[in-house]
């Protein structure tokens, strides 16, 4: 294990004095982050303020009948929101729920029969708007989370701007005393009663499986592990490089008369290609947080994502070098697949923007289920939320590893 | 002293190519033996599985008692290798090159630190130490090259052609090198295509020539084989072929042989003096220019020459 771990730390080395590859590894992803966001105006506009994604299908159902309900119908429709949002009406709950499990759209908003009488009634306990969220696209999911964390906001302020002017004229005696004292009253306790709670009297309840409870989403936390995983790929095929360079060099050969075995050799390559991998990301998440004040979640739940996805990431560069000949050639198949992987999984395209078949192939990157794992993250999720995430990853690195091995232990003449 | 290595019908076929055919050897302790061989002779091919990179078709070695085929990890904690090529990693520096192959070796902490130091100042490199290796010339890379398998103080050391492509200073330096190592006490097997650094170290020369070994002896013993001829060795114009003229040249007294190479002829012969004056006055009726004219001694070269009718570095 120790000659193992040696031949990993130097190929850690060897990778971070390699310029070209540190122009790849860090400052191309860093960079074209930094070019996407100035392009969506991410550093001119607060987080959020544009995502990527257009056309979201969002279906509403208003049983309220007062003025919120009408209002935040308006909202979704606004021409503001018009290329963002793609929303319909509907009356049916059963079957706008089956629409969300169904995949057609991403999520249902539910405003509540007497949901502006409560609002409005002091006293009363305000009735929660639904929204049935689609798991299958947390992004948009995200932002209509978002959308209707806002509008709440909103009518949660002008409602206590409503009972602050109530104590106020209380004061000045703008209003009688039996009335005042009444109003008053009524108004401390309830206020002072969701203060103690400590939760917004004005609520939105989320439903749908697997569903998170975001705060709001950050363009930027979809662009930067885009940009992080597409070059992620990269640092898994020169490992592999690495591997053939080595044969290439003598330097295999070398260690192959050392009282060294050759799975010590392997082993320390394919370590040193996952540190070299865990570490890129984790400079690039650190980078990006210090820098573009990038949440990117629960720090359990980002440090597990980072070593699963290099994992996988590890696994693809040990295959395409179980093929390949010669150090040019893992160079060609690995650029070629660090594109394909990049559109693929989303790390150009929001995946959810792609046809469902696309969608289903993408699984095969570790873009893909990377993606998913910090977009749950960035919108509030935590480790226990990425169970399925890690799963994938972990399934995906150890069948890569298994079919690669099987190739190399068929083709034993490493040297010859 | 007793052999530190046996080779016993040592065979490497690829395919039905045979690079090497049975090779039977055994090298005492404390010996310089070298394996000389034009290129493509199978020395390294030999080398290779005698320091366990891959293994024989047939056959065995045996080095300080273990088997290279069967006891592959003993055998390496005994050898040292210093390849034909630059094995060495570019873009770390003198001293964390040797650092890391001496960890390779299993060596660490103090030992470790000790051993790299020794070899920076056997190789002369230290105030090369924090330099990258890519840095270093020609002939530095080289002696770094041999300065890694030295690091564990091997019992026997494979050297494969480590003076090739470099300038004579260096050159010097590492055949001083190899004697001085031997005369601490290390059993060295030296591969070379140059007769003169076979002659000059070597306590033993072995002849290989497509994967066979047809000659082996101490090199009074491998010359007298040749008996007392002389060479005679004319070398003439660059435009001019000679191949076809070797026969009148067998014919004239004294030759006992010829050999033709690209623009020069070997006369060998009991007097080069006496085979001298009729090859120049041939030379003249045939047009031939004369350029050089050399006589040498018997020698191994001229002793490959006897035995495969080629000159060593054809």
């Amino acid at each position: 294990m120790k000659k193992t771990l040696l031949l990993a730390l130097k190929d850690l080395k060897l990778a971070f004095r390699d310029r070209a590859a540190i122009l790849l590894m860090l400052a191309a992803p860093f960079l074209l982050t930094l070019g996407m966001a100035l392009i969506t105006g991410r550093l001119s506009a607060p987080a959020g303020a544009s995502s990527g994604l257009r056309d979201i299908p969002v279906l509403l159902i208003n049983q309220d009948d007062g003025e919120l309900g009408k209002a935040l119908v308006e909202v979704f429709q606004s021409d503001a929101l018009a290329g963002l949002l793609e929303p319909r009406l509907a009356t049916e709950v059963a079957a706008a729920r089956q629409a969300v499990d169904e995949d057609r759209v991403a999520g249902l908003i539910l405003v509540p029969p007497g949901f502006s009488r409560s609002v409005f009634t002091p006293g009363a306990q305000a009735l929660q708007v639904e929204l049935y969220a689609n798991p299958s696209r947390p992004t948009s999911a995200g932002i209509l989370e978002a959308i209707l964390e806002e509008f709440l906001t909103r009518v949660e302020e002008g409602r206590i701007a409503g009972m602050t002017a109530t104590l106020s004229m209380l004061e000045k005696g703008w209003l009688l005393p039996a009335e005042a004292e009444a109003a008053g009253r009524s108004a401390g306790r309830e206020l002072a009663a969701q203060e103690e709670a400590g939760v917004a009297p004005l609520g939105l309840v989320l439903k749908g499986a697997g569903a998170v409870e975001p705060r709001s989403f950050d363009v930027m936390a979809y662009m930067a592990p885009g940009m992080a995983l597409l070059f992620l790929m990269f640092t898994a095929t020169y490992g592999g490089r690495t591997f053939l360079a080595e044969r290439r060099q003598h330097t295999l050969q070398r260690l192959l008369t050392t009282p060294t075995t050759v799975g010590q050799v392997f082993g320390g390559k394919m370590l040193g290609t996952f540190l070299t991998g865990a570490l890129q990301l984790g400079i690039l998440i650190g980078a990006s947080s210090v820098l573009f004040n990038l949440k990117w979640g629960d720090f359990g739940g980002v440090v597990a994502l980072i070593v699963c996805s290099s994992f996988a990431a590890t696994g693809w560069g040990l295959l395409i070098t179980a093929f390949a000949r010669t150090p040019g050639q893992v160079a060609s198949i690995g650029s070629a697949l660090m594109l394909a992987f990049g559109i693929l999984g989303g790390s150009f395209i929001n995946l959810e923007m792609l046809p469902p078949f696309v969608q289903i192939l993408s699984r095969i990157t570790p873009n893909a289920w990377g993606l998913d794992g910090f977009t749950i993250l960035a919108l509030g999720g935590t480790l226990a939320d990425l169970g399925h995430v890690l799963t994938g990853l972990l399934g995906m690195g150890a069948a890569l590893f298994a079919v690669s091995v099987g190739l190399f232990a068929r083709n034993r003449n490493l040297v010859q | 002293m007793p052999p530190i290595l046996e080779v016993h019908d040592l065979v490497k076929a690829y395919g039905d190519t045979l690079a090497v055919k049975g090779l039977r050897f055994s090298i005492a302790e404390g010996e310089i033996f070298g394996l000389l061989g034009p290129n493509g002779a199978g020395k390294t091919t030999t080398l290779s599985m005698l320091s366990t990179l891959f293994p024989p078709t047939s056959g065995d070695a045996i080095i300080g008692g273990f088997s290279v085929v069967k006891q592959a990890d003993q055998v390496r904690r005994l050898i040292g290798v210093v390849p034909q090529e630059i094995a060495l990693y570019e873009d770390l520096s003198v001293r964390e090159n040797l650092a890391f192959w001496g960890q390779m070796y299993g060596l660490a902490g103090r030992e470790l630190h000790q051993r790299v130091d020794a070899a920076l100042g056997q190789t002369g490199l230290q105030e090369k130490a924090t330099h990258r290796v890519r840095t270093l010339s020609g002939g530095m890379k080289r002696r770094l090259n041999i300065g890694v398998g030295l690091l564990h103080r091997p019992r026997l050391l494979f050297m494969d052609e480590p003076t090739v492509g470099i300038d004579p200073q260096s050159r010097r330096a590492i055949l001083d090198t190899v004697k001085e190592l031997n005369r601490q006490g290390m059993t060295i097997l030296y591969t070379t295509h140059y007769m003169e650094e076979a002659q000059e170290l070597a306590h033993r020369v072995g002849i290989i020539d497509h994967g066979e070994l047809i000659a082996l002896g101490t090199q009074a013993e491998l010359v007298r084989q040749v008996g007392e001829q002389q060479t005679l060795r004319l070398q003439f114009e660059e435009d001019q072929s000679v191949a076809a003229l070797a026969e009148k040249f067998a014919r004239l007294p004294g030759v006992a042989r010829v050999k033709a190479e690209d623009h020069s002829l070997a006369l060998l012969g009991e007097s080069a003096e006496r085979m001298l004056p009729p090859a120049v006055q041939l030379c003249g009726e045939v047009g031939l220019r004369l350029r050089t004219v050399q006589i040498q001694e018997p020698n191994l070269e001229a002793l490959f020459l006897h035995l495969t009718g080629r000159a060593l570095r054809d």
